[in-house]
């Protein structure tokens, strides 16, 4: 039975906050698959496609038939622990200061033997049900976890050193006056935040949720506009220290193609998404970066919510596709940055929200409380990669398949 | 001693006392806000690009950006579109005498705290100068209505169907025009009331203004401080090539009552 | 076909230089000492060796290449034996038939590491690709975790207690208490074994081998040259080597040996039984029982039992890893591939000294290495004899 996580005491200012160490992150090439699919939630090996063997660890050649035409392919998450140990020494700084770990052999049903970390509810020699999940230095690592759920299974120490759940975490929403905010609020909460600020721009203009909002408990408006350095210095100043995660969903959504729209909007789309996740990383990034192994609430995670558009470019929505563009490359950028610290860039693809600049638009069109819900399931899930809705997931599809050819059928507006 | 040896010692002995009639450029100061689809208006920003660090290791300074209708600022006649084809229109060309004149303020502050919508009316124009003499030709009329005393929400005072705030009516601007002035200034974000869309003519402090090869202030403050008449504003904008306005700092010389 | 036998070849001159637990010394300087030793034993002198084998993990940036401009050597054989724990063996092997075939007169088959400060956690960070892609992210154990895990099966298909494996433990530090330069010099009771912190479950500190610094190194020649310089040697009466075996077993609960140990014993005319003494390769004692099992001294899953149903001790019924081994000696890198077989020639040749097995004419080592993934790929064994 995995114990509840009893909120954090207040910080003990005496105390030097340790420094982020992490779990061991070289990877061959290959094994970085595990880790792209990691990033997704999904369960892939690689599959010879010429025999059908399946393949672990990741390599360049099949074991079977000495193919070289190895895919990555979902597979089945059965497995069955063969054997176990609880590892009390480890010369890896980052394990060490985890220890007792545990880790075991699994046989999966894919086929391969594996070793893996095990969730404390895994009995001796039971079935498992395997994840492929990204750990602390941001690799794909195999966890066994219990065939059916347990309460409180989120909590198991080694799910909660790899993860970003929420769970008594203080996160900071950036924009308020997004469509999904006051949902996103409710779902973080619910999740088991411990609190939400909310960056509020332009308190000089009507915000209709605002009674709404500072009636919940445990949330916070805070002025802070993404296009403005020094609301920003002047919040970091005041919770900089206390931001677990920090959800940047700052976007300017405008229709209007290369002639047709303004250099005012593409102007505003650029400061308020990729200049604005630049502000927002210059003051924020540092904390977040040093607070990575800061107890149960160390910082966790930075979210970049993105028109799912930022992987090709809608004529439609021009600029605003390629701002999205913009801050998706920065966002890369950021996440190798912070991945020092340990802590995890999220990206949340959302498909047209059916808000005011979608308004013409035919369905599908992402509720903003969908939204909400596959930002915090990204977060409890840990993932990296979340497309939320029809058409972020049939863009990533579309774009993971072929590129030239996704940017071609754009051009109709597809 | 000539006019302005005179001026300079008034200075000196505070016989005469300048007035700031400007509100400090800050990015969270408002603007005006248009229909969404809309161009809008650049709010103030302020990008540090160097603190005595290493961007710059003995110097501080900012780049800024802003629109020509950021914060307290000045509309010229081309900004309007009946203002379009006034010769020197632009900030760059109008006659520098304008940018300093004689200035009568009239008091609405009471009619404001009552009603939101409050519209300058020739009525008031008229009882104005039965108290306090003719408005003279050339003079910047300055609207008093204490709105600058507003913060945050309240000052836009944006609803569903728009902007609350006082203003003239088109009548009071024919009759200003009739005068001869040289500008009209307000307290609001705009010279014209939050309402003057629906006005006849739209927006009469633009259109006829404007139209007449007059000029606008803005976001004025600390006109409860100034005499109905007897001081001299001071308003020159940047001079910006084509430019239809400009932040710009507003101040009145005000003899001392004494 | 039957295998061709090692008649005429002999190994002789075996030299270990003492371990240290931690070194500043580079394995250049390890290998040169054992090598040096090796050479004064036999009274030879660098220019006499015409064939060189080189086990080491540290050597980096060089290889066995640059160690022969380094050492001021010339061979016309050369070889490197990246094999850890068989490295021994299969050097013997490679060099046997290199003096076989008149390749090479003498061969100089050496191994040594050094182990600096955070050594060892630097060398299992480089280990092998499928190491780092697939079992130090999950603990960053290494082969502690590895063989756990391994126990942990074994204990419970074969129903092995830890005391069984405590008494192999046990009996080799009685055996190490002998050898002065075994690094290990404080008696070790069941007792102390059963109550030692754990380190990876099953596996506990007495377990586990203390990483070292050290080197070893043995001379293969014809029997010839071994009598015109007057060595003692040890005859090679049978060898095998085996890689990935059993790949598909999803626990390694059996090595390569299984696949080998009757011709093993056919090509030597023996049968275990013969044996006067036995020196495994002893990372875990767990890995020592799976030997005797596979090498034919007992039914699988009985090697526990077996084992701790005899005397251990270098006095004792079955003699095993008479210097200490690794677990009470030290492990030095690929030394450990060493360790075994120096002390059987010395055994063989009565040069044992305190160690020594009274009459042993007769011995088995074996050799067990790299642990790639989650489990040790190569293994390895030969049958050593007093010439007759």
């Amino acid at each position: 039975m995995t114990q509840p996580l009893a909120p954090p005491p207040r910080k003990n200012p005496a105390r030097r906050t340790p420094v982020p160490t992490l779990p061991p992150g070289t990877r061959s090439r290959a094994a970085l698959g595990l880790s792209l699919a990691a990033a997704q939630g999904r369960f892939q090996l690689q599959t010879c496609t010429d025999c059908g063997a399946v393949q672990y660890p990741p390599r360049d050649a099949c074991h079977r038939c000495l193919s070289t035409a190895l895919a990555w392919q979902d597979q089945p998450r059965g497995a069955q622990l063969l054997a176990e140990t609880t590892i009390h020494a480890s010369p890896d700084p980052y394990f060490r200061e985890r220890l007792p770990w545990r880790a075991g052999t699994v046989q999966l049903d894919a086929g391969p033997v594996a070793l893996a970390h095990i969730h404390g509810d895994v009995l001796r020699g039971a079935r498992t049900r395997m994840a492929l999940m990204l750990d602390r230095a941001g690799q794909g690592v195999l966890v066994a976890l219990p065939e059916k759920e347990t309460p409180h299974m989120q909590d198991d120490p080694a799910l909660r050193a790899m993860g970003t759940h929420p769970r008594h975490r203080r996160i900071l929403i950036a924009d308020a006056r997004a469509p999904e905010a006051p949902a996103l609020t409710r779902a973080l909460l619910d999740a088991g935040a411990a609190h939400v600020f909310l960056g509020l721009s332009e308190r000089w203009r009507p915000f209709p949720a605002q009674p709404t909002l500072a009636a919940m408990e445990n949330v916070t408006l805070h002025p802070l506009d993404v296009t403005d350095a020094e609301s920003i210095t002047d919040l970091a100043g005041s919770i900089g220290g206390k931001v677990d995660i920090l959800i940047n969903n700052a976007r300017h959504i405008r229709p209007g193609g290369v002639i047709t729209g303004t250099i005012h909007d593409a102007g505003d789309a650029l400061e308020k998404g990729a200049l604005g996740l630049m502000r927002l990383a210059h003051a924020f990034g540092p904390a977040l970066a040093a607070r990575g192994a800061d107890g149960v609430n160390s910082a966790a995670a930075w979210v970049t919510v993105l028109p799912a558009q930022a992987l090709a470019h809608d004529p439609a929505f021009a600029a605003s596709t390629a701002a999205g563009a913009a801050t998706r490359a920065l966002s890369l950028s950021l996440r190798a940055e912070l991945r020092a610290g340990g802590i995890r860039v999220l990206h949340v693809h959302a498909g047209p929200v059916d808000d005011e600049w979608h308004q013409p638009l035919p369905p599908p069109k992402l509720a903003p409380k969908a939204l909400a819900r596959a930002i915090v399931q990204g977060l409890e899930q840990g993932l990296e990669e979340v497309h939320a809705g029809d058409v972020a997931r049939d863009i990533a599809e579309r774009f993971a398949r072929n590129p030239a050819l996704l940017a071609r059928e754009m051009e109709g507006g597809a | 001693m000539t006019p302005l040896a005179t001026l300079t010692e008034a200075l000196a002995t505070g016989r005469v006392r300048v007035i700031d009639l400007t509100h400090t450029l800050d990015p969270d100061f408002p603007v005006i806000v248009l229909p969404a689809e809309f161009g809008q208006c650049a709010r103030f920003r302020m990008d540090e690009v160097s603190a005595y660090d290493h961007r710059g290791p003995a110097w501080k300074w900012h780049n800024l950006s802003m629109s020509e209708h950021t914060g307290t600022h000045f509309d010229a006649p081309i900004h309007w579109v009946t203002g379009r084809d006034v010769a020197k229109g632009s900030t760059d060309a109008i006659d520098p005498a304008a940018f300093v004149g004689p200035v009568c303020v009239i008091d609405c502050a009471e009619g404001a705290a009552a009603d939101e919508d409050f519209t300058l009316e020739p009525s008031h124009i008229d009882k104005w100068e039965a108290e306090h003499g003719p408005i003279p030709p050339g003079a910047w009329v300055l609207m008093r209505t204490d709105w600058s005393h507003r913060q945050g929400a309240a000052y836009l005072n944006l609803k569903d169907d728009g902007a609350h705030s006082p203003g003239p009516s088109p009548a009071a601007i024919r009759a200003l025009l009739k005068r001869g002035i040289t500008g009209f200034g307000t307290e609001c974000v705009g010279t014209d009331a939050g309402q003057a869309a629906h006005f006849d003519p739209p927006y009469p402090a633009h259109a006829l203004l404007h139209g007449a090869g007059k000029y606008g202030l803005q976001c004025l403050r600390n006109l409860d401080q100034l005499p109905p008449t007897g001081a001299v504003l001071i308003c020159p904008p940047l001079k910006i090539k084509g430019g239809t306005g400009s932040p710009l700092r507003v101040l009145a010389l005000v003899e001392d009552a004494q | 076909m039957a295998r061709q036998g090692y008649d005429g070849v002999v190994l002789a001159a075996p030299y270990t230089e003492p371990y240290t637990r931690f070194s500043n010394e580079t394995a250049h300087w390890w290998i040169a000492r054992a090598l040096s030793g090796s050479l004064r034993a036999a009274g030879l002198t660098p220019r006499d060796i015409d064939g060189f084998a080189v086990a080491s993990f540290t050597l980096f940036p060089d290889t066995p290449v640059a160690l022969t401009q380094h050492l001021g050597l010339s061979p016309r054989w050369l070889d490197s034996v990246p094999m850890g724990g068989a490295s021994g063996i299969v050097a013997l092997r490679r060099a046997a038939r290199a003096v076989q075939a008149g390749d090479a007169d003498i061969v100089a088959c050496v191994a040594g590491d050094t182990n600096p400060i955070d050594g060892f956690r630097k060398l299992l960070s480089g280990f092998s690709r499928f190491a780092l892609d697939a079992s130090y992210p999950y603990g960053y154990g290494g082969p502690n975790a590895s063989f756990a895990l391994l126990m942990d099966r074994y204990m419970a298909d074969y129903g092995a207690s830890r005391a069984d494996f405590g008494h192999i433990a046990v009996a080799q530090r009685a055996n190490a208490l002998r050898n002065p330069h075994a690094l290990m010099k404080k008696p070790l009771s069941l007792d102390d074994y059963l109550t030692a912190r754990p380190i990876a479950e099953p596996i506990a500190l007495f377990d586990c081998v203390m990483p070292c610094a050290g080197a070893e190194a043995f001379l293969v020649m014809t029997e010839d040259r071994a009598r015109t310089l007057n060595l003692p040697f040890a005859r090679i009466s049978a060898t095998i080597e085996r890689h990935n075996a059993f790949a598909d077993d999803p626990i390694q609960l059996r090595g390569g040996w299984a696949v080998d140990v009757d011709e093993l014993w056919q090509m030597a005319g023996l049968v275990p039984q013969d044996m006067d003494l036995v020196q495994t390769y002893d990372d875990y004692p767990v890995i020592s029982a799976l030997q005797f099992e596979d090498l034919g001294f007992c039914a699988k899953g009985e090697g526990a039992a077996f084992l701790a149903a005899r005397d251990l001790t270098i006095t004792g019924d079955l003699p095993h890893n008479t210097s200490g081994g690794q677990l009470s000696a030290g492990q030095a890198g690929a030394a450990g591939g060493f360790i075994g077989l120096t002390e059987a020639i010395r055994q063989v040749t009565r040069t044992a000294g305190p160690t020594q097995v009274a009459d042993a004419a007769r011995a088995l080592v074996s050799g067990f290495g790299m642990i790639n993934f989650d489990r040790g790929l190569c293994s390895a064994a030969c049958v050593l004899e007093t010439p007759s």
